[in-house]
């Protein structure tokens, strides 16, 4: 960070922030300056690599837990109590379409970031709001393929298969609505704050969340429906 | 309006419940009316329950284990005295639903609400001290991480007046709770117990792993860091990578209750034995996350007390690891009887017993620390010592059941249940009240009581093997665990033994409080004016006791492993005598509100209670939003703040004040 400094002991230098990342600098500048830095550091605490490394950890937790649906998925799938099986329900060019909204929120969602690189904040704003609506299409589309599979007597408690695939995906979809509303809390601090240091650190944040929920949906997308299909 | 919730939920006639609750809310009120007779009430609000210090976050975890080893205990206790009576005609006092409950909610507390609190607590007080930093990474997180863990503990206790707990043991095996064997709110509240202190677990993990890769200070390299603080990073990392699954697991199983679904139930193609899988892959590694820290803890104890460097650092280092990731590799060992073929059980049953490898190295190390050492005999170093010896038994009677025949004839037996208390009291137990009486004067400012902690460690030391060595042997002789009556007239003295030997630990318990007690009214005597009392090696003790909310004036430059001790070699001046404002976080209540939020949202799951299940979760969500547009979150300790409170701790050690 630029408004990071690092005062010396005899004040003689400024070096780049950090602590164990630079500490091998701070080492060689220290050594004959005694055995103390005075940190003089704006965001000790939260600071924006920090956040992000925080984040990162969040999101291979994130990722287990979605592990752990993956396994009893595969383990399930073919636990169809002689109900219908996926290769009876589901509906291809439907689920393509859901997995496009996707996809091109994720482009979406990397122009937003790529406009806050470049400073422009109602252009960061205004791709947030285009992510969300192609998010939020997405979701609806989910809910409407649920709703039909309910309707058509294949709910969550027809059998061990239908179980797996709803909680699954729906997990998705929660993440995915949770990630929308994080969204909608970001246009609003932006607009009311600028691309200040913490609202960027979270727009990262963000765009994790986001890109991450997409690779995971690649994986709902090949494993569950196109396998099921092909089954 | 209050869903299942009526007042018939209160077990009004059951005596020895309503005992317990009538205690139970009398010292809740003494301790409220002792509050608001001090008048502290703002104090415990602004310094302590919104606190963002790592410091006193630790603090608070270990108060809450600690009385939730009161109440576990208790549950012991009561199992051993019914085991002791119910033999033959004699029913014993408890009834089998009852008993039921007590064994579920013993093991539910003594691992969730006991044991991890008291490692994350340690964790808290003394990692950041031991690299050097100001704080952890993300400390409004780390508040609400325990407040989460509060939150979970008190519904455990809710549980006791208002309904029931579950009966179908500490990791809540279906078929029996499933929806149709487990209709009560029992098994709802074991599920949102734990999915709420889950969640707290998993954010402490995140932190740490974060604070330990950035916030060490300048010099502190991977390899120079102390061993608590690898076996904190080794641990942080299993809970971030179990963790989710246990969050899985109980998931699904919500499910199956609340929604119909068929994951682990009898019929529409569920199966039970995905659960049971699913749950020892976060259970495993969920012992090793209890038992890493406080293996740390011993490789900071040893050489502090032998007066040598830790003997093998690298292949503590490297076995740490190598245990960290064995542990994901042998879940399968706690259901060899499931049936899985020769082929997976061998497999599962050879991993297991490499553990013992990783494990010996460091009981060598060890022990190779104390060889010619000048070894002081302080009350850490007994527990340390009682670790060595009766941790070694349990992990011999670990690899014995690692055999998937012998495993045949032991699963479910006492003899189980002796090896795994041998491990957890011996390992675990023995090692947090090692960590807690070595680090006490660093955390509080005064030493305990030595002669009282030395007859603690003897009552528990010797109590142990008394309580545990007869269910060895009960085990080998055909006792099952679980049982709230027996027919066996061999198995009847030994049960008595075992009692026995609850009561000699149940001294050793009541022995610390009067320890504590003790400690407080000899506080002066006892202070710890030079901040570091057992001549330490590693950062903390080149603080003050207790270190300052800022705990460094200065960040130290790391030349060396046991960084402190080669300061004071090198006779090295810390302090310096310029200061520069020190950035500090401000405390907030967005921790407690929200954990108070969520304990109302699981209190109104378990009772389906739907509208104050969204209230609760609205509530959860909005105050999250809000703190997010709170911009005031930080403050500096200006210099001349520092400069004076430093002149202070010097005047202290100096003895001038």
């Amino acid at each position: 960070m630029s408004n990071e400094t690092l005062v010396m002991h005899n004040g003689a230098a400024a070096l780049k922030p950090g602590y164990a990342d630079h500490a091998a600098d701070a080492l060689r500048d220290l050594r004959q300056s005694g055995d103390a830095v005075d940190f003089q550091v704006e965001h000790h605490h939260d600071v924006a690599s920090t956040i992000q490394l925080g984040f990162w950890i969040y999101l291979m937790s994130d990722c287990l837990l979605f592990s752990g649906l993956f396994a009893t998925y595969a383990v399930l799938h073919g636990h169809t109590a002689g109900g219908p099986s996926g290769a009876q329900l589901f509906d291809l060019p439907n689920v393509l379409t859901e997995t496009m909204f996707l996809l091109f929120s994720s482009f979406t969602c990397g122009l937003a970031t790529l406009a806050m690189n470049a400073n422009n904040r109602n252009a960061t704003v205004g791709w947030l709001g285009v992510t969300f609506l192609l998010g939020a299409g997405f979701v609806t589309m989910e809910v409407r393929e649920f709703a039909h599979l309910v309707a058509i007597g294949a709910g969550p408690s027809h059998s061990a298969f239908l179980s797996s695939f709803f909680t699954l995906v729906a997990t998705h979809g929660l993440h995915v609505t949770c990630g929308l509303i994080f969204m909608v809390v970001m246009m609003v601090a932006v607009m009311r704050k600028g691309l200040t240091e913490t609202n960027r650190a979270r727009l990262n944040c963000l765009s994790l969340f986001w890109h991450f929920l997409d690779i995971i949906w690649v994986g709902v997308f090949s494993l569950v429906y196109l396998f099921g299909v092909a089954h | 309006m209050f869903g299942k919730l009526t007042l018939s939920a209160i077990p009004f006639n059951v005596p020895i419940v309503m005992g317990a609750v009538a205690f139970m809310v009398l010292c809740v009120l003494a301790v409220l009316a002792t509050v608001t007779y001090l008048g502290k009430w703002k104090y415990l609000w602004t310094e302590w329950l919104t606190s963002v210090d790592h410091k006193k976050i630790g603090i608070m975890y270990m108060i809450l284990a600690f009385v939730m080893l009161l109440r576990g205990f208790a549950d012991a206790i009561m199992m051993r005295t019914q085991q002791a009576l119910s033999f033959g005609s004699n029913m014993g006092y408890l009834p089998p639903e009852h008993f039921d409950q007590v064994f579920s909610a013993h093991g539910t507390i003594m691992i969730f609400f006991m044991a991890m609190p008291f490692i994350i607590g340690l964790m808290n007080c003394i990692l950041p001290l031991q690299i050097g930093a100001r704080d952890v990474a993300f400390p409004l997180l780390n508040n609400f991480s325990f407040w989460l863990t509060a939150a979970g503990a008190v519904l455990v206790n809710v549980s006791l007046a208002i309904g029931n707990f579950s009966r179908a043991g500490w990791l809540a095996y279906p078929p029996l709770s499933e929806l149709h064997f487990s209709p009560g709110v029992g098994v709802d509240y074991y599920i949102w117990a734990l999915q709420i202190s889950g969640i707290g677990t998993t954010l402490t993990g995140v932190n740490f792993i974060a604070t330990i890769l950035k916030m060490r200070a300048p010099g502190m390299n991977m390899t120079r860091m102390p061993v608590f603080v690898w076996a904190s990073l080794c641990a942080s990392v299993l809970i971030v990578v179990a963790f989710p699954i246990l969050t899985v697991t109980l998931g699904l199983l919500t499910m199956d209750r609340y929604l119909g679904m068929h994951f682990f139930t009898n019929s529409h193609g569920g199966d039970p034995m995905m659960y049971v899988n699913l749950i020892w892959i976060w259970g495993h590694p969920e012992v090793y996350i209890l038992i890493l820290p406080l293996f740390g803890v011993f490789s900071e104890i040893v050489p502090t007390f032998s007066g040598k460097p830790l003997f093998g650092y690298t292949s503590m280092v490297y076995a740490t690891m190598a245990i960290a990731v064995l542990s994901m590799l042998v879940w399968l060992h706690h259901f060899f009887t499931m049936g899985a073929g020769p082929a997976v059980n061998a497999f599962y049953g050879i991993t297991t017993m490499i553990i013992a490898v990783p494990t010996g190295v460091k009981i060598f190390n060890w022990i190779f620390t104390m060889y010619r050492g000048r070894v002081r005999f302080d009350t850490p170093m007994l527990w340390t010592l009682g670790f060595l010896i009766t941790f070694t038994i349990g992990g011999m009677s670990g690899v014995l059941l690692a055999e998937p025949p012998a495993d045949f004839v032991l699963h479910n037996s006492l003899f189980l249940i002796a090896h795994f208390h041998n491990v957890i009291i011996g390992g675990v137990v023995f090692g947090v009240f090692a960590g807690v009486s070595y680090w006490f004067p660093k955390i509080t400012g005064f030493r305990l009581h030595e002669g009282l902690g030395k007859l603690a460690f003897w009552f528990w030391f010797v109590g142990f093997y008394v309580a545990f060595m007869p269910l060895y042997a009960l085990g080998l002789m055909g006792a099952t665990r679980r049982m709230d009556h027996y027919n066996v007239a061999a198995w009847h003295p030994l049960f008595i033994i075992a009692a026995v030997g609850a009561g000699i630990i149940a001294l050793g318990i009541g022995t610390q409080v009067l320890q504590l007690v003790v400690t407080f009214i000899q506080r002066e005597k006892l202070r710890d004016t030079t901040g570091d009392p057992w001549n330490g090696r590693t950062l903390e003790w080149s603080l003050p006791s207790p270190a300052p909310a800022y705990n460094f004036a200065r960040i130290p430059i790391v030349r060396e492993r046991d960084a402190y001790w080669d300061m004071k070699k090198r006779g090295v001046d810390l302090k310096g005598s310029t200061f520069v404002p020190i950035h500090m976080p401000r405390n907030k209540a967005t921790g407690f509100i929200m954990a108070g939020c969520m304990f109302v949202t699981g209190f109104a799951l378990i009772w389906h209670i739907w509208w104050l299940v969204i209230a609760g979760f609205a509530a959860t969500v909005a105050t999250l939003i809000r703190h997010a547009f709170d911009d005031d979150r930080d403050y500096h300790i200006g210099a001349d703040e520092v400069r004076k409170s430093e002149a202070l701790y010097d005047r202290v050690k100096a003895g001038s004040v």
